[in-house]
């Protein structure tokens, strides 16, 4: 009976595996000696004790552990060199109520995936870690690993690892171990039995830490790689234990399991209404057709074709959009396009805006019927570009020079000091805009109004806001 | 239903939640930010994920996870980030794995510049990783498209089980326009094939190496079959006033939208030209092409890059009739006026041939 006990494989592992290409489909694809069999074992032993097969998820990585598909009967996604934690991170936090586990290599976790281990770690990801430190290179030959000790013989170090040309080996524990989130952090060595103990006791803890809902666990396991090494398998332990550990040594780095607070992860499932609303699109703030009352537009102010520009922080843009929406309002078809690129940030604005009775084709104004200019260098700059009989509106109590084009209409608005006179210069876009509609009778303002609500968050400050409408449509008529 | 004014990339993240997308990883770049700003604030409200990742290959890989768990997922970048995206994609297609990415492209090469080019599509439409892959890519040219054809990614990523590119430029992310906002879509989770930590898909595996070179070849015609499916049936574009058009102007993006504004106004001036604009980048409208070379004698193609689409509007003529090339790039956007000054040298020639047939 005892006997049976002892050779019954964990139901984690498949009975046969039949994912194996070769025709051996009872043993594992490791050499003698290797630690990966060991490390399968007290996970699989594991995951049965805790009664969780069907819930666990394995990341299999790149290297020798990458066929653990092979052996384990879970759910499996075998992915990209380095980027197992990303991929944990994906699949946990799609199904929080899954198990795991993230199964790394020295290789995959400490060099090309330096950046995925640190973050998924940092972020306190709800997975398990188990990495496996050989010091080498084991699937591709034996090339020097991030964790190959000092002048160590690897194929790609061949007379030694030199500090001075490759730098020092990382200790990940230790490194995962100085950042905040992580919960639990251990190094453990696969060798004799008192190790071996021990690394029953991590991979169990590190399981449970995540059952619980607890945060990130991560066991670094020093492995053997007898081929890799070049030794026997009893030379390879003695290896591990006595050099190895010199440079990374065993222990609990980080334990702070019976001090943080169990994580519940509720499911939110939402109607369809619910999502609608819940992304602002239920209607609520949709743009419901109203009668406006329109004004008779001179046909050579209709579909118009406007390019706005100044000063960053003058709400060219804003007076773009207020523009566009309330077009929208009176059942024009609009566009709005924001210059954007190095402008953005240096210091100059400009938009384009379409409001038209026909489809719009190109959203783009490079040849407008209308320039609203702000300031000076807009001035400039665009009024070469105004199509002939077309008009510029500029504030010339800001822009000290007049437009020199002889073939547009020009409409000089006294806009930022009218704003000021009205008691603060952010509103001279509103000025400007009311000065546009009331000279060309393109939109109402009951439109414009309307517009504004919708497109200004700060609804307090639309007070201020009509009033300079109000003025600008004043100033013009 | 009402129309909204939105942004073409706030519209984007609409359309993905709307298609049932509950899971976006993104790393920020201009001109994509908004969108996975937008993300960030909607995600949540809908019991979806939202992470920043700690690079464009965490988040590509981030959704290669969410997506082995059968729940819709997505990135947006633009055209650097998209470079780091590839390693992902090439692995997502060769497992199979639906997904949607967004990339609003930028000019490059290199840091380039954040203004609207289009010269990703040599590596989006034609594959920038590794192996024998191909991915469907719709090019959204107005924000309504912004939100239609990101909701339509997500059901052929599902279909067909690849990765789906939203490809736009600069100009389309950050327009705003009216849109009309679909239904909700429930999707459900298709246990034959993903992995969700249920018993139900224990023994479901994700992944993409075939160890024995047979194997893998069998996988690779595989997915070539699937291809050629997707070729057959994917088919999309937009073909403006073409009946009669001796030139064809081909474009996607703001591009097309310039175009159509050309064909309008050379329409009215008595010249017979078209528009063609492909919608699906892969699959490309290659019959749509032959058929339209029945008439047209000259294929006029406007990029902004320095040609990349253009090789295969030659591909699909194969000879057939010439093509014309207009582009320009790092930013710079032509206008109508100066396409259509180009368009009428084209005339200009057919005339001269003309003549000197007679």
């Amino acid at each position: 009976m005892a006997t049976s006990t002892v050779l019954k494989k964990p139901t984690a592992f498949y009975e046969i595996f039949e994912r194996k290409p070769d025709a051996d489909k009872i043993n594992t694809h490791y050499c003698p000696g290797c630690g990966h069999g060991k490390l399968h074992k007290l996970i699989a032993e594991a995951i049965e004790d805790f009664g969780i097969q069907d819930r666990v998820i394995m990341i299999n990585p790149v290297g020798c552990s990458v066929f653990l598909y092979y052996y384990f009967d879970v759910g499996h996604i075998q992915v990209a060199h380095g980027r197992a934690p990303a991929v944990a991170t994906g699949i946990k936090r799609v199904h929080p109520h899954s198990i795991v586990i993230s199964y790394q290599g020295d290789g995959d976790l400490g060099a090309i995936g330096g950046n995925e281990i640190l973050h998924a770690a940092n972020r306190g990801e709800h997975i398990t870690v188990f990495f496996v430190n050989n010091a080498i290179y084991g699937m591709t030959g034996g090339q020097m690993a991030p964790t190959t000790l000092p002048g160590m013989k690897t194929t790609t170090t061949p007379r030694g690892r030199d500090i001075r040309n490759e730098g020092y080996p990382l200790r990940m524990a230790e490194l995962i171990a100085t950042l905040e989130a992580p919960v639990y952090v251990e190094r453990v060595a696969l060798t004799d039995a008192k190790n071996m103990a021990k690394a029953r006791k991590a991979v169990r803890k590190a399981l449970q830490i995540q059952i619980e809902g607890k945060g990130f666990a991560f066991v670094e396991a020093l492995s053997t790689c007898p081929t890799g090494w070049g030794m026997n398998p009893p030379e390879a332990e003695k290896w591990v234990n006595e050099v190895m550990t010199k440079y990374f040594p065993l222990g609990v780095f980080k334990d702070i399991s019976d001090k943080v607070e169990p994580v519940k992860f509720d499911k939110k499932v939402l109607t369809p209404e619910e999502i609608k609303k819940a992304i602002g699109v239920n209607g609520d703030s949709a743009t419901y057709v109203k009668n406006y009352r329109k004004n008779i537009i001179p046909e050579k102010y209709k579909n118009p074709k406007i390019k706005v520009a100044g000063f960053g922080g003058q709400g060219i843009l804003l007076l773009g959009l207020v523009l566009a929406q309330a077009g929208m309002l009176e059942e024009y078809h609009v566009s709005w396009l924001p210059s954007y690129g190095p402008e953005m940030r240096g210091g100059t604005a400009n938009c384009h805006v379409n409001i038209s009775e026909t489809e719009i084709a190109s959203p783009l104004v490079s040849i407008p019927t209308v320039l609203i200019a702000m300031n000076r260098p807009s001035l400039e700059k665009f009024q070469p570009t105004v199509k002939s009989g077309g008009i510029i509106f500029y504030d010339n109590s800001l822009i000290d020079i007049e437009p020199s084009r002889k073939d547009v209409e020009i409409v000089p608005v006294p806009a930022t000091k009218i704003a000021d006179d009205i008691g603060s210069t952010k509103v001279a876009n509103m000025v400007m805009l009311g000065a546009y509609i009331g000279y060309t009778g393109v939109l109402t303002k009951d439109s414009i109004f309307d517009a504004l609500d919708i497109t200004v968050k700060r609804r307090e400050l639309n007070e201020l806001n009509r009033r300079a409408i109000e003025e600008g449509i004043k100033f013009v008529l | 239903m009402a129309k909204q004014l939105m942004k073409g990339n706030e519209a984007v993240v609409r359309g993905a939640i709307l298609a049932g997308c509950r899971a976006f990883f993104g790393y920020p770049i201009t001109p994509a930010s908004e969108i996975a700003e937008a993300a960030a604030l909607l995600m949540p409200e809908v019991g979806g994920v939202f992470i920043q990742a700690e690079s464009e290959i965490g988040a590509i890989n981030m959704v290669f996870g969410a997506a082995s768990g059968g729940v819709r997922a997505m990135t947006a970048s633009s055209s650097p980030g998209i470079s780091l995206i590839q390693e992902g994609v090439s692995y997502a297609a060769g497992a199979e794995l639906p997904m949607v990415i967004v990339d609003i492209m930028r000019g490059g090469p290199g840091l380039g510049n954040i203004a609207p080019e289009q010269a990703d599509y040599n590596q989006v439409v034609k594959g920038g990783g590794h192996g024998n892959y191909k991915v469907i890519v719709l090019a959204p040219n107005s924000v309504q498209e912004m939100c239609d054809l990101t909701y339509l990614a997500f059901d052929l990523a599902e279909k067909y089980r690849t990765p789906v590119y939203v490809l736009a430029d600069g100009f389309i992310g950050q327009m705003v326009e009216p849109v009309e906002f679909p239904e909700p879509k429930i999707p459900k989770i298709d246990k034959s094939w993903c992995v969700d930590g249920t018993s139900e898909t224990r023994h479901n595996l994700i992944t993409s190496i075939y160890l024995a070179p047979e194997d893998l070849e069998k996988h690779n015609l595989k997915l070539k079959e699937k291809y050629e499916r997707i070729k057959k049936e994917e088919v999309r574009y937009e073909a403006y006033r073409t009946e009669d058009a001796e030139v064809i102007l081909m474009g996607y993006g703001i591009v097309s939208r310039i175009l159509k504004s050309v064909v309008d106004i050379m329409r009215e001036e008595g010249y017979k030209v078209g528009l063609l604009r492909p919608i699906t980048l892969f699959p490309f409208p290659e019959q749509k092409i032959r058929e339209l070379a029945k008439v047209a004698q000259i294929f006029f193609v406007v990029e902004l890059s320095t040609g990349q689409m253009v090789d295969d509007v030659k591909l699909a003529l194969n000879g057939m009739r010439e093509v014309k090339f207009y582009g320009r790039c790092g930013g710079v956007v032509p206008s109508a006026e100066e396409i259509l000054q180009q368009v009428k040298l084209v005339f200009e020639e057919i005339e001269k041939e003309i003549e000197h047939q007679k």
